[in-house]
């Protein structure tokens, strides 16, 4: 068979695109394979362990597998579903965290221990960023200090959250 | 063109100065990965994504925020040969992974401290590299390097999740940091394999510069951080700093130790070496890497004297494949190398004496 893009050479990449519910199947050359960006999908898949764990990690997962189950879990922005995100055990665009996100958590907490990022934020976000952490903080006191029944402290930590939250949310 | 003006033409900062602890850490590094906003990572890119995309990174290192760490020189990776691909990856500049891919490029500063891979495995891999022990130094020139990139690149980040990368394993900080350490007195007492063990359990990794385990080669490992999420930056760096440290003074400790109880057995051994390293004719690079390391140790505890120290990461680098076909300027099967290595070496140890 020859590769449906050039016409020249023969089609050694056969793969299958479901976009929308529409399957589609090509057959390419290797060099329009790399063209559109596929090959690398094949070449990726191969035997490498940290896919190999990662894989692993995601069928262990209840909570991926019931995911998992239904079809049509897929990156609206770079088409990657979640089934071969579980076989590449790399992402195909930023927008795939938030695509995946409900399945994500918890193999995050596995292979980085949290899911929870901490550390540096972009300039150009941080103040908003920066608001937002302090809120957490201030709302987690403020549960604190009802339990132990300090309303007066209480009622303070209730005004400078509200001074925050015009803030972030005007 | 003499061995000297070859390795001081070609050889980056970190092989040739020394740094603090340079008697047990050769090199600090810092990597960031940062990838664009709304863009494929390079995995599902197509040829003509990467180029715009290196087009982009090419713009941002002109500004003026970023050519003030600079300038850099830009240099893609298809229009190499083999041999200076190989190169970069021995003198640790680029990944393996990157010269693997079509569409790969690394901006380099002339020192070579600071390297920036594009198209990778993300959009951006920038990495300083330091000589000695200097974490603190190559995180503050890395977080230089990302804040004026930043001014000009969108990065994809997500509050919860932090900088969004290609692997999961990078996501949050996307920072690896490693030292790279010689511990030939921990591996001689055979106390390494303990403390390295020890180490994986505060969510660090120890692996062989040359070979994994116990039978890393030249007695050279790599610390690193495993995860990238739920620290912040200088938690990290404060978390690798205190294990180093103890790491800096186990080893300090046990070369004490064989001074005194072993000194005849260690001195033969380090002499042995120098021996064959000085006259050998055909040598392996396995067999090169170990004889060095020996060597090393041999002039840190002052049993051989007018060596430079930094002959071990000199030649732990010169002597590797792509190195060695580009000093003799052509592709050698490995027999050949054997013989030139030898040479090299030979030639190297020459230098010194003179
Ligand atoms: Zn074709
Ligand atoms: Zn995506």
């Amino acid at each position: 068979m020859l590769c449906e893009e050039c016409g020249k050479h023969p089609a050694t990449v056969h793969y299958t695109q479901i976009v929308q519910g529409q399957k589609t199947e090509y057959h390419l050359c290797e060099s329009c394979a790399r063209e559109k960006g596929v090959a690398a999908y094949e070449a990726i898949a191969g035997p490498f362990s940290i896919n190999q764990l990662l894989s692993g990690l995601l069928n262990f997962d209840p909570a991926v597998k019931e995911r998992m189950d239904s079809p049509g879990l897929q990156c609206p922005e770079c088409g990657l579903t979640f089934n071969q995100f579980k076989q590449l055990g790399r992402f195909g665009c930023p927008n795939c965290y938030k695509a995946f996100d409900p399945a994500l958590d918890s193999l995050l907490k596995k292979i980085q221990t949290s899911d929870q990022h901490v550390g540096k934020v972009p300039k150009r976000r941080g103040g908003v960023v920066a608001v937002r952490r302090q809120l957490d903080q201030l709302r987690n006191d403020l549960q604190e200090q009802i339990r132990l029944e300090k309303y007066e402290e209480a009622a303070h930590l209730r005004d400078r959250i509200r001074e925050l939250e015009r803030q972030v949310e005007p | 063109m003499s061995l000297h003006d070859f390795l001081s033409q070609a050889a980056s900062k970190w092989l040739k100065d020394d740094g603090p602890e340079s008697d047990i850490v050769i090199s600090s590094r810092v990597r960031i990965a940062r990838n664009l906003s709304h863009q494929t990572f390079p995995m599902l890119s197509t040829d003509n994504d990467k180029e715009q995309l290196l087009h982009q990174v090419i713009k941002a290192s002109q500004t003026p925020d970023a050519s003030r760490l600079g300038p850099f020189e830009v240099l893609k990776l298809d229009e190499l040969n083999d041999i200076d691909k190989l190169v970069l990856v021995e003198k640790h500049l680029v990944s393996p992974a990157l010269i693997e891919e079509k569409g790969g490029a690394v901006l380099l500063r002339k020192d070579e401290e600071i390297s920036i891979m594009v198209n990778e495995e993300d959009h951006l891999r920038m990495q300083c590299l330091l000589p000695g022990y200097q974490l603190e130094a190559a995180y503050q020139l890395a977080n230089q390097l990302d804040d004026a990139f930043e001014d000009s690149l969108d990065f994809a980040f997500d509050e919860k999740k932090g900088y969004l990368t290609a692997c999961p394993t990078n996501v949050g900080t996307g920072m690896r940091v490693s030292v790279m350490v010689h511990l030939p007195a921990l591996v001689w007492t055979e106390q390494v394999n303990r403390i390295l063990s020890a180490v994986t359990h505060v969510g660090l990794t120890v692996r062989g510069i040359y070979g994994e385990g116990s039978d890393a080669m030249g007695n050279l490992f790599q610390v690193s951080n495993q995860v990238t999420m739920g620290q912040s930056e200088e938690e990290i760096i404060g978390n690798l700093h205190s294990v180093v440290r103890q790491i800096i003074d186990h080893e300090r400790k046990a070369r004490r130790f064989i001074v005194q109880e072993a000194h005849g057995r260690v001195e033969d051994r380090v002499c042995r070496s120098f021996g064959i390293l000085a006259y050998a004719r055909q040598i392996d690079s396995q067999e090169a890497l170990q004889r060095l390391s020996d060597v090393r140790l041999g002039i840190d505890m002052d049993i051989i004297k007018g060596v430079s120290a930094s002959i071990l990461k000199e030649l732990m680098v010169a002597t590797q494949p792509g190195f060695l076909q580009k000093y003799n300027g052509h592709e050698m099967g490995p027999g050949e190398r054997d013989s030139k290595r030898a040479a090299m070496i030979r030639e190297r140890l020459r230098t010194d004496s003179n």
